[in-house]
């Protein structure tokens, strides 16, 4: 780290806060490799989410899932200049403080790898690094955020292609928004206990009327329509898993799904994103899941 | 557009453009998000926003948005890029992913990504006699370093260790960091001045 000034303070909640400022509009894409991290960044991912498996590759073959391989991620790292997030497991502060060796620049509290702690999540504040972290409500983002969660994303239920579960959280993350914004103040009180999150916060976002940090949307995102609806819903920006390399022509869907969050508001365009990319990923509906599989009922 | 007051575009590709609108509409600019050619030849000015350059710089291609953004700066059109927008202002950038360009426009190199990674952005207080005596405090995330200067090129604004973080041109401004994300208003008031004398100029 070079000393750039004897002032000069990194890790501040505006750093950490900023660089997800700087991904809004853009397409967080998961990658097991370099080489799907090359084709990413080609096709304009503003970010590569490191991982050893993909989430549709996670419920397939089961099993405890993990932070991945230090070299996996180096690997990736050395490949690409755009940013590159990794995956730590909920509570798992051990992965998180590797991960920051690493130097990754966005760790991923993750329900889609296996919990390492089922009462408390990482305290994220004394990290350099910022942390993403899912949400299902505001309460739970509310509550990450009072950790230290510099961005948050709507979980959806990731590995399924079936985008219900996102909308489903976004919705809800902006109706309970927009129901505080009409409450008095002696009601918000009462809106904190039942939100279960911290009252100071509940006032912000009742006077701004927005998360006081960046709101992306994940979990079922497999087409260019996916993602435009996303963002027509208030989404600050899309995270795709397994609908880019779970598809049949993985480049040229990345690419469609980049321009479509881009121009969401413009169906010409999202139509023409839309046409010749073969087959999406095959997917899974959520409402066939049993509920012990749903990865986001994983963080309380 | 004479007559009226000024249009000013942010370029909504990708990146912090809410900011930079609510910084210039605080200033007291009509401004608006622009993404497409036939919106761009109605601006009088534009900031090109942080971001990842890279896919800006990809959008832009993909939408036909260079080249109305190449011409536009060619007729001498105020341009304010901030951290991408510097990168993609530059003539010349260093360690662009394969394929990458910038509008140009800037007689500068630009060193993307020149801190390192996320662990190594900051903030500091710098020094910019240009813009008064309060110092700017300056926000840098992932941010480029201007490595050299053309002849035309001012230098505003320099790190403790000498390295380039500010330049201006004619009426191109770039800076590596973020002020519309610090409550910063001074460049963007120095920037709409510029808009302001380029319609001015443009009506007689």
């Amino acid at each position: 780290m070079s000393e750039t000034s004897s002032t000069s303070i990194h890790g501040t909640s505006r750093v950490k806060r900023g660089l997800a400022e700087m991904l809004k509009g853009g397409v967080i894409m998961d990658v097991i490799d370099a080489e799907q991290a090359r084709i990413a960044e080609d096709a304009g991912a503003v970010a590569v989410m490191a991982l050893e498996r993909v989430p549709a590759d996670i419920r397939a073959q089961g099993g405890v899932a993990r932070m991945s391989d230090p070299d996996l991620i180096e690997e990736i790292m050395a490949t690409v200049s755009i940013p590159v997030m990794a995956k730590a497991r909920i509570g798992h502060f051990v992965e998180a403080q590797i991960l920051q060796s690493l130097g990754v620049d966005y760790i991923d509290e993750s329900e889609v790898l296996s919990p390492a702690d089922y009462v408390n999540h990482i305290d994220k504040l004394p990290f350099t690094v910022p942390f993403v972290c899912g949400a299902t409500n505001l309460g739970e983002a509310l509550r990450r955020i009072n950790e230290g969660a510099a961005m948050i994303r709507s979980k959806g239920e990731a590995g399924t292609g079936d985008v219900s579960e996102a909308t489903k959280h976004i919705r809800t993350i902006s109706a309970e928004i927009n129901r505080l914004k009409s409450m008095t103040k002696d009601e918000l009180y009462v809106a904190a206990k039942d939100l279960q999150a911290p009252y100071d916060l509940v006032v912000e976002i009742a006077e701004t009327g927005k998360l006081p940090v960046v709101l992306f949307t994940a979990g079922g995102v497999a087409t260019p329509a996916d993602a435009a609806l996303m963002m027509q819903l208030g989404a600050d920006g899309v995270f795709v898993g397994s609908g880019v390399f779970k598809s049949g022509n993985p480049a040229a869907r990345a690419a469609a799904i980049v321009k479509a969050t881009t121009f969401y508001d413009d169906p010409a365009v999202v139509a023409e994103a839309s046409r010749g990319l073969g087959e999406a990923m095959v997917g899974i509906n959520v409402a066939d899941l049993p509920a012990p599989h749903r990865l986001a009922e994983r963080g309380w | 557009m004479a007559g009226s007051a000024p249009v000013v575009g942010v370029l909504a590709l990708q990146g912090d453009v809410r900011e930079h609108l609510a910084v210039l509409r605080a200033l007291g600019a009509d401004a608006r998000p622009v993404r497409r050619p036939e919106e761009i030849s109605a601006i009088d000015g534009l900031v090109i926003p942080g971001g990842e350059s890279s896919v800006i710089d990809k959008l832009a291609r993909a939408f036909g948005v260079q080249q109305s953004l190449r011409d536009r700066i060619a007729d001498g059109m105020p341009v304010y890029g901030t951290c991408a927008g510097l990168i993609m202002l530059a003539d010349e950038i260093r360690d662009a992913i394969a394929g990458q360009q910038s509008l140009g426009g800037l007689d500068v190199v630009v060193r993307r990504n020149a801190f390192g990674t996320q662990l190594d952005s900051f903030e500091t207080d710098i020094a910019m006699p240009e813009l008064g005596d309060e110092p700017v405090h300056a926000v840098f995330i992932r941010a480029p370093v201007v490595e050299s200067v053309g002849e035309g090129v001012e230098v505003i604004g320099r790190l403790d260790d000498g390295r380039i973080v500010a330049v201006e041109q004619g009426p191109l401004m770039g800076t590596s960091f973020h002020p519309e994300v610090t409550g910063e208003h001074r460049f963007h008031a120095r920037f709409l001045q510029k808009v302001a004398d380029s319609v001015a100029s443009h009506a007689r």
